[in-house]
C-alpha cells in the first residue's frame, strides 16, 4: 500500500531514468524523513540550538560567571536586554550575562538529554534483547523485575539518590539514565520476540552461532529502527526530568546551570518585573522540546511506515 | 475476579518490599549520615543519637524493624531532624492538601481532555480539530513549573484576580491556579489519546453497521463509539495519578500550598531520610493501589478481558 503510493509519486522520475538504483532501508527512510517538512525544519532548529549552546559563550562579550557591577542590585531596570551593554538577553539579579548563561544552560540540558538517553538505551536494549531472545523462565523473571521497578515513583527515588550521594553531573546522568530504561526494555523485548523466529535467526542457530553473537549480530541491528525512534522521544523526557530536578534546586550546582535552573530563577524574578529572565531560557526550552518532538514523529513515520 | 485482585496484590507486596530494601540500603550507603551538620558532633553524642534511632544496628535489623513497625502499627518512624515530630505527623499534615488539589486537577484533566478529544475526532480535519491539536501539543511541552509562573504573571500580577500562592484551607480562589498548572499537561495528553482512539473506533465495522441501520450520529457516538474509545484513557489514568502527586512537588514549591511535595523537598534539603523514605513509600503504595483499581475497572468495562 505504502510502496504503491511511493511509486505513484516517483513514477515520472523513474521513467526518466535509464537505470533504477536499488535503495537500502536507510536511504528509503531518509527519503521519507526529508519529505516531512516539520521534521526537517526541526532538525535544522536543533542543529542551530546545539551550535548556539557550543559557541554562544565565545560570542558573548561577558562570560557566564562575570558580574556586571553596573547592574547588580538594580537588575530589573539596568539589566534589560540591549546591544549597547553587551547583554543581548539581559542579566540576572546578580548581574550575570543571560546570553552566556543561556548558552551554557542549553548545553548542560542537551548533555543530560543525550547522556541520560544513551545510558537508558544501552541498558534497556541489552536487557530487552536478552530477555526476549532467551525467553522462558528467564524472560518471565526479567520482565517481572521490570514490572516491579516501574511501580517505583522514580522522580522521588531520583531526588533521594541526588540528596544522598551529592548533586553532581555524574549522579544526574546515571540517576536519570538508570531509572528510565524500563520502557526501552519492554519495547525491545517485544520486537525481539517477533524477530526471534525469523528464518535467518534459525539459520544462524543451525550453523552453531552462539546466542550472544546472534543477539549482537542479528537481533540488535534489526532493532535499530525502533530504538532510534524511541530514543528521539526519550531525549525530551530526560531534558524535562533534569529541568524538574533543577527547578527544585537539586540539579547541577553553580556556577554550572541548566535550562531548568534558569527557568526556576526566572520564575522567581518575574515578581520584580524582569521578565526576560524567564522568557529567554523558556524559549530555548520549549523550542528544543518541540524540535525533538517533531523529529521523533518524523523518524517514526520514516522508519515505521506500516504505522501510518 | 477475586483471584485476579489477589494475584495483583501478591505482586504489589514484593514491589513495596523492594522499594523499602533499596531505600534502606541507599540510606545506609549514603556518605554522611543524617546527623552530619555544620556543627560537628562529638563521637559520644553521635553514638547516642545513632543508638536512639537504631542506626547502630546491622542493616538487616534496621530494615526488619522498619517493615515491622510499618506493617503492624502503620508507623513510619521518627523524623531525623525534628525531635518532636514523627514522619506520620508530617505526612498527615501535607497529604490532605495534596489530595484536594490533586483530586480537582485529576477530575478536570479527565473531563476536559476527553471532551476536547471527542470534539476533535468528530470534527476531524476541520479548523476545530487543528485548534485542539495545536493547543494539545503546546500543553504537552509546557510542564507545570513553566505554566505556574506564567499564570501568576497574568492572573496575579497583571490582572490581580487570583492570589499567587497560599492555601487558606483550600478556599476556591487559592485552588484555581494550582489546579490549572497541574492539569494542563494532562488535559493535553488525554485529549490527544482520546482523539486517536476515537478515530480508530469510528473506522470500525460495528460503527458502520450502526450508521447503516440509520441511527442518528449523536447516538452512534454516545452508544457505540464512546465506550470502546475510553478504554485506552482508562489505562492512562494510572500515570496521570502518579503525575498529580509528583507534580505536587512543583505546585507546593511555587504556590506555597504546603502539600506532600513540600514535605518531600524540605526533607530532601534537610537530609531528613526517614521522611523522604516515608513519602516515597506512601507514593509507591498509592501508585500500586491506584493501578489495581484501574485494572479492575478495565476488566469490568472490557468484556474481552478474561482471567
Amino acid at each position: 500500500m505504502v510502496t504503491a503510493k511511493l511509486r505513484a509519486g516517483d513514477l515520472s522520475r523513474i521513467t526518466d531514468m535509464a537505470e533504477v538504483k536499488g535503495r537500502s532501508l536507510w536511504a528509503d527512510a531518509r527519503k521519507r524523513f526529508m519529505r516531512n517538512k516539520a521534521a526537517v525544519a526541526s532538525l535544522l532548529v536543533l542543529i542551530i540550538i546545539t551550535l548556539f549552546s557550543l559557541s554562544g559563550e565565545a560570542i558573548a562579550p561577558w562570560t557566564n560567571e562575570e558580574i556586571d557591577f553596573n547592574v547588580i542590585g538594580s537588575a530589573d531596570t539596568e539589566g534589560m536586554p540591549s546591544f549597547a551593554s553587551g547583554h543581548y538577553f539581559g542579566t540576572d539579579d546578580l548581574g550575570r550575562d543571560l546570553f552566556a548563561r543561556s548558552a551554557q544552560g542549553t548545553r548542560v540540558s542537551l548533555m543530560v538529554g543525550f547522556v541520560g538517553t544513551f545510558i537508558a538505551v544501552l541498558v534497556g536494549t541489552v536487557y530487552g534483547a536478552v530477555s526476549g531472545y532467551v525467553g522462558g523462565r528467564t524472560d518471565a523473571i526479567m520482565m517481572r523485575i521490570v514490572d516491579i521497578l516501574s511501580a517505583i515513583p522514580y522522580m522521588f527515588v531520583l531526588i533521594l539518590l541526588l540528596v544522598m550521594f551529592g548533586r553532581s553531573m555524574f549522579m544526574i546522568f546515571v540517576g536519570i539514565g538508570l531509572l528510565s530504561w524500563l520502557g526501552m526494555a519492554r519495547i525491545v523485548r517485544g520486537q525481539t520476540l517477533s524477530l526471534k523466529h525469523k528464518e535467518y535467526i534459525e539459520a544462524a542457530q543451525a550453523s552453531g552461532v552462539s546466542s550472544w553473537k546472534i543477539i549482537l549480530r542479528h537481533i540488535l541491528p534489526n532493532l535499530l529502527g525502533v530504538v532510534a525512534v524511541y530514543t528521539t522521544l526519550l531525549i525530551p523526557d530526560m531534558i524535562m526530568a533534569e529541568s524538574f530536578i533543577s527547578f527544585l534546586g537539586l540539579g547541577v550546582q553553580e556556577p554550572l546551570t541548566s535550562l531548568g535552573a534558569l527557568i526556576s530563577e526566572g520564575s522567581k524574578a518575574i515578581v520584580q518585573g524582569s521578565l526576560w529572565q524567564l522568557y529567554f531560557p523558556l524559549a530555548f526550552f520549549t523550542v528544543t522540546l518541540y524540535a525533538f518532538y517533531f523529529v521523533g514523529d518524523g523518524l517514526r513515520d520514516a522508519l515505521d511506515p506500516k504505522d501510518r | 475476579m477475586f483471584s485476579f485482585i489477589a494475584r495483583r496484590l501478591l505482586v504489589a507486596v514484593p514491589t513495596l518490599l523492594v522499594l523499602i530494601v533499596i531505600s534502606a540500603v541507599l540510606m545506609h550507603a549514603a556518605p554522611g549520615g543524617p546527623f552530619n551538620s555544620e556543627r560537628k558532633l562529638s563521637a559520644e553524642v553521635l553514638a547516642n543519637l545513632q543508638a536512639k534511632y537504631g542506626l547502630d544496628q546491622p542493616l538487616y535489623v534496621q530494615i526488619w524493624t522498619y517493615i515491622r513497625d510499618l506493617v503492624l502499627h502503620f508507623d513510619f518512624g521518627p523524623s531525623f531532624k525534628y525531635k518532636d515530630r514523627t514522619v506520620n505527623d508530617i505526612i498527615s499534615q501535607g497529604f490532605p492538601v495534596t489530595l484536594v488539589y490533586g483530586f480537582w486537577s485529576f477530575v478536570i484533566a479527565t473531563i476536559l481532555g476527553i471532551g476536547a478529544g471527542v470534539i476533535a475526532a468528530i470534527r476531524q480535519n476541520t479548523p476545530t480539530d487543528y485548534l485542539v491539536l495545536t493547543v494539545a501539543i503546546i500543553g504537552a511541552v509546557l510542564p507545570g513549573y513553566v505554566i505556574a509562573p506564567i499564570l501568576v504573571l497574568v492572573f496575579t500580577l497583571k490582572l490581580g484576580w487570583l492570589p499567587g500562592g497560599g492555601w487558606e484551607d483550600g478556599e476556591w480562589r487559592y485552588l484555581v491556579l494550582p489546579v490549572i498548572a497541574l492539569s494542563t499537561g494532562y488535559i493535553a495528553s488525554i485529549a490527544r489519546l482520546m482523539r486517536s482512539s476515537m478515530l480508530e473506533t469510528l473506522n470500525s465495522n460495528f460503527v458502520r453497521t450502526a450508521r447503516a441501520k440509520g441511527l442518528p450520529e449523536w447516538k452512534v457516538i454516545t452508544r457505540h463509539v464512546m465506550k470502546p474509545a475510553l478504554l485506552p484513557i482508562l489505562s492512562y489514568l494510572g500515570p496521570v495519578f502518579v503525575g498529580m502527586i509528583t507534580g505536587s512537588v512543583v505546585i507546593d514549591m511555587y504556590f506555597s500550598t504546603g502539600g506532600i511535595g513540600k514535605s518531600f523537598v524540605d526533607s530532601a534539603l534537610n537530609r531528613d531520610y526517614s521522611v523522604m523514605l516515608g513519602v516515597t513509600l506512601l507514593v509507591g503504595a498509592l501508585t500500586i493501589v491506584f493501578n489495581l483499581i484501574v485494572d479492575v475497572l478495565y476488566a469490568f468495562i472490557d468484556p474481552k478481558i478474561r482471567y
